[in-house]
């Protein structure tokens, strides 16, 4: 386990700038309690992953970061900038922070070149050609650039899911989200999309992860936050989580999950 | 099947017996269907020959060219009682094509509105749509032309007390009378006006998809399109000096005369056939939009594109592949049931021709075939039309 | 441990959420004033609503007449409902004679017992019954309601009328088309040209014309087709153009349930050693059918209110009947309330079908993930 530390926090020099902060954040759906009082702070080029069973708020808490869900009680700041009810501060804080979705959300009625050009030249309003370049310098990245010219339902899942993560870094992003990114893939397909998330953590992306991939979290996490039944239970580097958890529930839910 | 076989010739049983051949097998049955459809015809044919002779009606199409004789109460182009019944054709497939047309537009547009307020996040809305979606479209629609032409505008007051919703507009049981725009000499230039506003948007738009690729930045095209398309007529009319008198109707006798005039039946059988229709086309709107999963929107929102962009560059162009089938056979179904013209008196095809020419002239045969190919032809016309727009859209995006 | 630990023993409460966003205020911010627009579309749809149901309210309800026997009883300014309450029994049964009215009473009710059972979930012998509406019924309602034999007095067709000429008619286009609309869309499937083309053809033939002009058509031409001494009746003619026209729609219908059944089913069969016939009686078109029913309710729905041009030809229909019902002297001036009712009669059985086709079609769409 050596190795991991040298990527953890406490060997990494972190910049002290908060890129998302969640005060107090409460949310319900309904009568149902979902979100309990969480907080969480996250640094500039800092790697979160979240961890936790089925139902704990995991998407709901990273949905809230770019307003795809209402949270009712507390504050949540991204860059700078308290989200509030206004259209145009919410788009502006969605253009800063992609996300990566379980099911890829791929447009199905544009080629691979065009759903990654697409937000460049219509909210960023870059010429088409740029675009394009800058699309084709990322899917290279993702080592997809043969299947630019293809529509998504050509594509494989994992090659779905490298194309969806080309897509929002085209824009250019500070911060990714990513909501079980390879859930929905088969195991094969599961390496390459984490080889190229484990890329983007070396270049300093700032990312907060919900995943079960415990190997990547122990690879690249700075933190790793477990939840459960709405509220952050326990947090920590990833060598002293996985190693010596202190909560019984987070003791469980890894015995639970290291035993597949 | 089986008892086909039997009443086929049996085959020589060298190698595979003639009917476990499948290739056979389908041949006879084919022959047999052939044979059977022939017979059926010639029975037809030979009956109503027979049937004919005996009344003393002559086949053909002479009867077009003979004097009809009746009038028609709208006419799109020249008629009167003396024109042939070709002419009457030619009027009733006009006053179809009139009412189809304008009731094909009527229809998407209140349909369009009403399919998207169903899924308007206003519950109150929202529910507004529905109960005119489950009203409308589950009453016959004949009754609902029977409602608007008997129970509404022939309700209405005689031509002296007529309704005067706006100065020299004249609502009365014999329709609505609106003054006609008359052009004079020079109202030419304003439609050369249009024409160069509507060109000029066309190039407007090729230059700012252009500017957008090489710069990036955006131009309000649908706005400044409009504007030029409004206002240079609009500059053009007023600097020539308004080169346009109104015919303003005017109460003569017992009736209007002058201006322009939409008979109660046109209005009845437009407004109840645009309801009817536009009740199907919210479900297929709403059905087409909905057809777009939730995960899309949210993709495109989390990339920072505005709600209106979301719609306009990911939700429509995947709904519209699924609306523009069904919303085809709507549009078909519209121009057929435009035939319903006949029971409230209104000239359409089916009510002039297969109708009052099938009356007075008894060629019953000729006078169904015709309409039938009309409506035929149409519907072929429609469908091709749909099929291409529809073609151009799936190759655009996929 | 590190600096980064952050642990928490405790289990938060559950706490109810905020008032401003449950309750009756939380709904109707959400749903109702969640901004401004949305403030104004809820106050605009108010006052539409006010403007329209009051009047229509106190018209049908509270300023209306409903017992009487002239129109004279009518003195509340609002609807008339004497008018339609004084004819009842001719909008159901047109002219058929008082006497024997109990013969459409009792072939109505029959089906309704053979159609609840069919619907009904869990009831047994489900295969026998279908067989018997579709097979056994049909005869018996035809002695029952034309008469001419046991000792039943003969209803000539031309008596019959109002919402029970509707039924028969919608009735007799769906049970009569069914089998004709199975055999097109068999053929339009099949590999053999001539069949497929002639299949092709007739049903985009009859789908692309009018129901008027085949109505026409059946009274019109129809009596030319056949030997002078052949003459239907005129409600047979207009069952024939009507089925002819259905079995059109009904082969669509069916082609759709057969297209749903995955190819596995077919090839299984065929691997099992069933030959074409077999293969589609006993594998595919019983799966076909159950999946067949949200659409033939759709087109039955269709039909059931197209059968109201029947009035163009002279047959007296729902519609047709209240038509004539309000060129009756003693009753000028009560369209709206005739139009009113027959409309609400429509509705009724069409929300009703509809309500029903669609219950079907999310049951069976359940299990498919729903996502
Ligand atoms: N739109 C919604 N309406 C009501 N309840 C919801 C909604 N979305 C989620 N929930 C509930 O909120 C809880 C948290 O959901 P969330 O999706 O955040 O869980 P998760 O931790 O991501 O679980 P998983 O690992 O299954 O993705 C769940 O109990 C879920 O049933
Ligand atoms: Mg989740």
């Amino acid at each position: 386990m050596t190795t991991n530390t040298t990527n953890s926090a406490a060997a990494r020099e972190l910049n002290d700038e908060l890129m998302v902060e969640l005060r107090g954040v409460n949310k319900w759906y309904g009568q149902f309690h979902v979100l309990k009082d969480v907080n969480l702070e996250v640094r500039k080029g800092e790697r979160i992953v979240i961890c936790g069973p089925s139902g704990s708020g995991k998407s709901t808490t990273i949905r809230c970061i770019n307003r795809l869900e209402e949270h009712q009680k507390g504050d949540i700041i991204v860059g700078g900038t308290t989200l509030n009810n206004d259209l145009k501060n919410i788009e502006t804080i969605r253009r800063e922070v992609g996300m990566v979705f379980q099911h890829f959300n791929l447009f199905p009625h544009l080629t691979v070149l065009e759903n990654c050009c697409l937000a460049p030249i219509w909210v960023r309003k870059i010429p088409r050609k740029e675009a394009e370049a800058m699309a084709m310098k990322y899917l290279e990245r993702v080592k997809i650039q043969d299947q630019a010219l293809k529509f998504p339902g050509q594509l494989s899942g994992g090659q779905q899911q490298r194309v969806a993560i080309a897509r929002s870094l085209c824009m250019n992003p500070q911060v990714m989200l990513f909501d079980e990114p390879t859930s929905a893939l088969d195991p094969e397909m599961i390496k390459e999309v984490l080889d190229v998330m484990i890329e983007l953590a070396q270049e300093g992306m700032t990312m907060i992860c919900v995943t079960h991939e415990m190997g990547f979290a122990k690879t690249v996490a700075d933190r790793v936050i477990f939840m459960d039944k709405g509220q952050i239970i326990e947090e920590n580097d990833p060598h002293n989580f996985f190693n010596h958890p202190q909560s019984e529930r987070t003791q469980l839910f890894l015995s639970q999950i290291l035993q597949h | 099947m089986q008892s086909d076989a039997k009443k086929s010739p049996s085959a020589p049983s060298t190698k595979t017996r003639f009917w476990h051949d499948p290739a056979k097998r389908a041949l006879v049955f084919q022959i047999l269907l052939v044979l059977g459809v022939f017979a059926v015809l010639w029975f037809i044919v030979q009956n109503t020959l027979h049937n004919l002779e005996s009344r003393g009606i002559t086949t053909g199409f002479a009867f077009l060219s003979q004097e009809a004789g009746f009038g028609i109460i709208q006419s799109l182009v020249e008629y009167s009682e003396s024109s042939s019944y070709g002419q009457t054709f030619l009027v009733g497939l006009l006053n179809t094509i009139l009412v189809s047309a304008l009731g094909i537009f009527f229809a998407t547009v209140l349909g369009f509105i009403i399919g998207v307020a169903r899924l308007s996040n206003n519950w109150l809305v929202a529910k507004l749509a529905s109960a005119y979606v489950e009203i409308f479209r589950n009453i016959p629609l004949l009754l609902q032309i029977f409602f608007w032409y008997f129970a509404v505008l022939r309700a209405l007051p005689s031509p002296r007390q007529s309704f005067q919703p706006f100065d020299n507009v004249f609502l009365n049981v014999r329709g609505l009378f609106m003054p006609q725009p008359m052009p004079q000499q020079g109202f030419e230039l304003v439609w050369w006006a249009l024409l160069i506003a509507i060109a000029g948007s066309v190039v407007l738009a090729r230059w700012s998809k252009k500017r957008q690729d090489a710069t990036g930045q955006l131009f309000p095209v649908y706005k400044t399109a409009l504007a030029l398309i409004i206002g240079l007529p609009l500059i053009v009319f007023w600097l020539s000096g308004s080169p346009l008198t109104w015919d303003e109707p005017a109460l003569r006798g017992f009736n209007f005369r002058g201006g322009m005039t939409i008979i109660p039946e046109l209005a009845a059988l437009l407004v109840a056939l645009s309801i009817y229709t536009a009740a199907f086309i919210a479900e297929i709107v709403r059905s087409g939009i909905q057809a777009v999963s939730k995960g899309q929107t949210e993709a495109a929102s989390a990339l920072g594109l505005s709600k209106a962009k979301v719609l306009r560059l990911v939700v429509i162009p995947q709904s519209v592949r699924v609306i523009i089938p069904p919303l085809t056979s709507q549009y078909l179904n519209l121009i057929k049931n435009s035939s319903l013209a006949t029971a409230i008196g209104y000239p359409d095809l089916v009510s002039v021709f297969a109708g009052t020419t099938l009356n007075q002239t008894g060629q019953a045969i000729e006078v169904i075939f015709m309409t039938m190919l009309v409506y035929l032809t149409l519907s072929l016309l429609v469908s091709a039309f749909m099929n291409w727009f529809n073609t151009r859209m799936a190759l655009v995006e996929r | 441990m590190s600096n980064l630990s952050k642990v928490r023993h405790d289990m938060l409460p559950n706490l109810p959420p905020p008032a401003s966003s449950v309750g009756v205020i939380g709904w109707m911010r959400a749903n109702l004033f969640s901004n401004i627009t949305n403030s104004v579309l809820t106050l605009f749809a108010l006052y539409l609503l006010y403007i329209l149901l009051t009047p229509t309210i106190s018209w049908v309800f509270i300023n209306s007449d409903w017992t009487g026997s002239s129109r004279d009883a009518c003195t509340s300014g609002g609807a008339c409902w004497v008018f339609v309450a004084n004819r009842f029994d001719q909008f159901m049964y047109g002219f058929y004679p008082e006497a024997e009215i109990w013969r459409i009473n009792l072939t109505f009710l029959l089906l309704v017992a053979q159609v609840l059972w069919l619907m009904l979930p869990n009831l047994p012998y489900k295969g026998m019954v279908a067989a018997v509406v579709l097979l056994v019924f049909p005869i018996l309602a035809y002695f029952l309601l034309y008469g001419g034999s046991f000792g039943l007095e003969v209803v000539e067709t031309h008596k019959w009328g109002g919402l029970s000429l509707t039924l028969v008619l919608a009735i007799v286009g769906i049970v009569a088309a069914l089998p004709f609309g199975v055999l097109l869309a068999l053929g339009r499937r099949s590999e053999m040209p001539i069949v497929k083309s002639f299949c092709v053809v007739y049903i985009e033939f009859w789908r692309g014309i009018p129901l008027i002009t085949v109505l026409f058509m059946a009274s019109v031409m129809l009596p030319l087709f056949v030997p002078e001494e052949m003459n239907f009746d005129k409600l047979l003619r207009a069952m024939i153009g009507i089925v002819m026209f259905q079995s059109a729609y009904m082969a669509e219908v069916v082609r759709g349930g057969l297209q749903a059944i995955p190819k596995g089913q077919y090839e299984a069969a065929q691997a099992l050693g069933l030959n074409y016939w077999k293969m589609m009686v006993f594998v595919v078109l019983p799966q076909a059918l159950k999946l067949m029913i949200p659409g033939i309710v759709n087109t039955f729905i269709a039909l059931f209110k197209d059968t109201s041009l029947v009035l163009i030809i002279g047959l007296f229909d729902l519609l047709a009947i209240v038509q004539a019902g309000l060129t009756d002297p003693k009753w000028l001036g009560f369209s709206v309330e005739g139009y009113a009712f027959v409309a609400f009669v429509f509705w009724v059985f069409c929300f009703g079908m509809s309500k029903y086709s669609q219950h079907l079609e999310n049951r069976f769409h359940t299990g498919h993930g729903s996502r």
